[in-house]
């Protein structure tokens, strides 16, 4: 045990919740701030918007097969048309709903079982934690495409269910880990034992003491779960699970695949989907960096100076 | 003051942290004269700015901070206009570093024997055998068994691993040894006991020290001259003795006041009331006034300077010529 | 154990062992062992050791937060062991609450200062209804100095400064009229310069709340301004325990002595150098039996590297634990130093 007498911080420190606003205050700033972060919410709200919005901004009914097929873009058809004669662009933004609704429920659910083994395994501690481990183990360890292909062959499709299902069970355990780790690091905290002195009962101390020191940390693989949701939703699709009648960005590629779009003469509707699949996920991937980046100001980027003799090659 | 030339002259030296606010001004206008041999002890609490000038002296401060005017002349050279190369030549083997917690500072997989002769190498050539001779030498200087060598940092004790941080930076007999706090982290047996290896090696050897402390009475007995810093400035230096009997700076007096004593009468003591300003928007004036028993109208408008009395250096109005 | 016990708090054989290593390792640390401890009404008892002495773990112990490998600890003649329902065991804890050692660690980071203070509030006083419970915390924030009250409740712990932070600290342990305050190094932190501010607070508190402290701190000086008797720890033992002038005036344990002689008093004259001895805390992992300073003594005896020394009174309140200490006030020598008391 150091005595550790606290001297001489740098004397402006940069603390974590500005100003009297609160979190919600701090927050907003920052996102509008970081570049990567307005980038990312610019687009998650773009494609928000669009799913909320479908009926209004879509032309036709998506499903329909009135018009001819594999008609290139026009101001009609501003995308073309598929090759059993729907509108692409119809259908790229009634897809937008499923999509984004797949992504976060996905990520959502992943992220709310990381945080119980996660926490669960650091609380509970003894064999508790090594059984816990061993489980988030044994599912990082599952190669993820090959269990999705074996998965899909068996579900012959099914519906949004497997796909979530599968999505989520190949995606928690990563978060596990970091969650146990920090939760690990919180458990000594002065703070904690103060809240247990005082009298308070476990499941209180994990759920209002703990859980909102690690909320940047459990955004952040929310986000990561996020991404990881809408590319393997994508990929899953692709190969044909879940509801191949789904309106869903994954799916449109399944058909685009399956009628050839790409020899047939119509990339569009290989590219939109592709594109926005791409889109969606740099949004999550966007706000990800943005997030580390104003959780610890180290990441930050460093705005070249005027050239000055101080410089070192030493951190203090 | 000084009659031969010093090894140490700081000039109006500032230093600020750029921050988004703005730029703080961490060390202001500070001025010091360190002689050879001479062990300076600068003594302040949390926010003064006195690791920051130390870090200053030292060459290590990195970005947001950086030394905004100022000199710092060792051996006549101004360390603030000097490049890294040439900055290279000079560490370690005319001044070296101590630093605050050697748990921190030694490298936990190496060696203390392969993380001295990393010291060694890196400033001069020598042959090993050379080296490996010097590295015992300084070991026992320190009073260490040199069989220690091929310990880890974790196999040896708090005290240890900070003469051992000692003896790096000794391993090259600089002329300056700069030491931040380097007892802090241990009990008070081994305080003691370390400080007065640390004197005795300066006696022996003969290097300047500046040493930065929060604890005063820790360096009451070791120092010859104090400084004692405030928000960044100077405020009071002198020789130890004087400054520790006849303390004259209201600020300097209120931190002896906080120490109570295993000796002598029981006293009712009061510290100081209030606490450091922010840098950022410092007070008008005297940077102490809004927290001194003394104050006078002048001090809220006018900055003292650091008067000069017979005995030392006093940055307070009370002390302006002719009172 | 008699009905009405003098003591507000007792240990008896107070031991904590802990295990080091897996489940099959043989090591294990000695961090309390068969300590003996009586704290009274209105009174200041100070524990003082180094690194490992044990008096962390004895606050802990005494908290709540461990549980005894052997012994006993008594609140009001009841023993803790005893005290099986949540109510009971909350009854405890708000008349017993601990003030920790890291300002910046002992308040959340991501709630207000007000929030421990209102969740005391909660559990100790759930009769209170909201506006009495602010209006509670209010009140106990101006009594440890932070006023004006409201105003503070509002902050966040970064907006304090570290002194500012401890005293939400006692303010929180002070939210169930306690009658006895654990305070784990309350002062270690802090600057010099605050310190004073936060002991004078808690003989203030002592003075008018009547309330108790166990203040533990390896600063014997801040022990002697604030506390009424002194308790030295070495190596999970009780080494000497006294008043505290006594004690200082007349250490009569070597380590005691040792831990005097090392403090650096700016008002002393500079002392002599004395032997620079290498200073080894000790280490209390299976230590077997024997005095556990005997290494560091200049005094150690045949007896000494055999037999534990137990607890043995001296002078009418002070004993210690030493096989060659005896009674006499000027048998062992003094450091020149305390002489001048």
């Amino acid at each position: 045990m150091a005595i550790r007498i606290l001297t001489d911080q740098p004397p402006v420190e940069t603390p974590s919740v500005s100003t009297r606003s609160g979190v919600i205050g701090t927050l907003t700033r920052a996102l509008v701030s970081n570049r990567k972060a307005l980038a990312g919410v610019v687009l998650l709200g773009v494609f928000t918007l669009v799913a909320v919005f479908a009926g209004l901004i879509a032309p036709y009914d998506p499903h329909s097969l009135q018009f001819d097929p594999i008609l290139g873009p026009s101001r009609e058809h501003l995308l073309g048309t598929t090759g059993n004669g729907q509108d692409i662009f119809s259908q790229l933004v009634w897809s937008t709903r499923e999509s984004l609704v797949l992504a976060l429920l996905a990520g959502v659910m992943a992220t709310a079982i990381s945080v119980i083994v996660g926490v669960s395994a650091a609380y509970l501690g003894g064999l508790w934690d090594h059984v816990l481990n061993l489980f988030t183990d044994v599912f990082l360890v599952i190669p993820t495409l090959p269990l999705m292909i074996v998965v899909a062959a068996y579900a012959k499709g099914g519906g949004v269910g497997v796909l979530i299902a599968v999505i989520v069970i190949t995606g928690w355990s990563y978060g596990a880990r970091q969650l146990r780790s920090q939760a690990l690091s919180l458990r000594n905290r002065e703070f904690l034992e103060a809240a247990r002195v005082r009298g308070e009962r476990s499941l209180y101390i994990i759920a209002f003491e703990v859980l909102p020191n690690m909320t940047s940390l459990i955004v952040a693989i929310f986000l990561g779960a996020a991404l990881y949701a809408v590319l393997a939703a994508a990929g899953l699709q692709f190969i044909g699970l879940g509801d191949t009648n789904d309106l869903s960005w994954g799916t449109m590629l399944y058909w685009a695949e399956n009628n050839g779009a790409l020899l047939a003469g119509s990339p569009l509707w290989v590219v939109a989907p592709g594109v926005c699949i791409a889109l969606l996920g740099a949004a999550f991937a966007l706000l990800n960096y943005a997030f580390d980046e104003i959780s610890n100001p180290a990441l930050r980027p460093v705005r070249a100076r005027r050239a000055q003799a101080a410089s070192s090659d030493q951190p203090t | 003051m000084i009659a031969t030339a010093p090894v140490l002259d700081i000039r109006d030296l500032c230093v600020d942290y750029v921050t988004a606010r703005g730029a703080v001004r961490a060390v202001d206008n500070v001025s010091l004269e360190l002689a050879k041999g001479e062990f300076l002890g600068i003594v302040g609490e949390s926010g003064c700015g006195k690791s920051t000038l130390l870090f200053a002296i030292a060459r290590l401060l990195s970005p947001p901070a950086e030394i905004a005017s100022g000199s710092v002349r060792f051996k006549g050279r101004d360390m603030v206009t000097l490049g890294e190369k040439e900055l290279r030549h000079i560490r370690w083997r005319d001044y070296a570093v101590v630093m605050q917690s050697a748990m921190n500072a030694l490298n936990p997989v190496m060696t203390i024997g392969a993380q001295l002769k990393d010291a060694i190498e890196a400033h001069e050539r020598m042959p090993t055998a050379r080296m490996r001779e010097r590295c015992q030498e300084v070991m026992r200087l320190v009073g260490i068994d040199p069989e220690h060598l091929g310990s880890y940092p974790h196999q040896l004790s708090g005290g240890m691993r900070q003469r051992a941080m000692i003896a790096m930076a000794l391993v090259f007999t600089p002329e300056l040894v700069i030491m931040d706090e380097p007892t802090s982290a241990l009990d008070v047996v081994a305080q003691r006991s370390l400080m007065l290896q640390i004197k005795n090696l300066q006696r022996r050897i003969g290097f300047a020290a500046v040493f930065v402390t929060h604890d005063m009475s820790l360096v009451s007995h070791f120092s010859d001259r104090l400084a004692v810093m405030y928000a960044g400035q100077v405020v009071e230096i002198g020789a130890t003795r004087v400054v520790f009997e006849d303390p004259k700076h209201p600020y300097t007096k209120g931190l002896m006041q906080s120490f109570p004593s295993i000796s002598g009468p029981k006293l009712h003591l009061v510290g100081i009331a209030g606490s450091p300003p922010d840098l950022l928007r410092p007070p008008s004036g005297c940077r102490f006034h809004p927290r001194c028993p003394s104050v006078m109208p002048q001090c809220h408008t006018e900055e003292p300077p650091l008067y000069v009395r017979p005995n030392d250096l006093v940055k307070c109005h009370l002390y302006a010529d002719g009172r | 154990m008699a009905a009405e016990t003098p003591f507000l708090l007792e240990t008896a054989g107070l031991t904590k062992h802990f295990r080091l290593g897996g489940i099959l390792s043989n090591r294990v640390l000695h961090a309390v062992d068969d300590v003996d401890l009586a704290i009274g009404e209105q009174e200041i008892v100070a524990l003082v050791g180094e690194s490992g002495s044990g008096k962390s773990t004895i606050a802990r112990l005494i908290a709540r937060v461990y549980r005894p490998t052997g012994g006993e600890i008594y609140f009001r003649g009841r023993a803790l062991s005893q005290m099986r329902n949540r109510s009971e065991v909350l009854e405890y804890r708000g008349r017993v609450p601990m003030v920790f050692q890291d300002p910046y660690g002992s308040l959340s980071p991501v709630f207000r200062v007000s929030h421990g203070v209102l969740r005391a509030l909660r559990l100790h006083r759930p009769s209170l209804g909201k506006s009495a419970r602010e209006q509670a915390a209010v009140q106990l924030f101006e009594s440890v100095g932070l006023a004006p009250g409201t105003e503070f409740l509002g902050k966040y712990p970064y907006e304090l400064s570290g002194g500012q932070r401890q005293r939400v600290g006692f303010a929180q342990a002070l939210a169930c009229s306690p009658e006895l305050i654990l305070a784990d190094e309350p002062v270690s932190m802090l600057d010099v310069s605050v310190r004073i501010g936060l002991l004078n607070l808690m003989a203030t508190l002592r003075r008018e709340l009547r309330v108790s402290f166990l203040y533990i701190t390896h600063d014997i000086a801040s022990a002697r301004y604030v506390a009424d008797r002194l308790v030295v720890m070495y190596a999970g033992q009780v080494a000497e325990s006294g008043p505290v002038e006594d004690v200082l005036a007349h250490p009569k344990h070597p380590y005691t002595q040792l831990l005097l002689s090392a403090v650096p008093d700016p008002r002393a004259p500079i002392s002599l150098p004395t032997s620079s001895e290498v200073a080894e805390p000790p280490r209390v992992i299976n230590p077997g039996e024997g005095c556990r300073f005997r290494a560091r003594c200049p005094y150690a005896v045949a007896e000494c590297h055999v037999v534990t020394p137990r607890l043995r009174l001296l002078r009418p309140v002070h004993s210690a634990a030493c096989h060659v200490a005896t009674s006499d006030l000027d048998d062992v020598p003094v450091p020149e130093r305390v002489a001048n008391l």
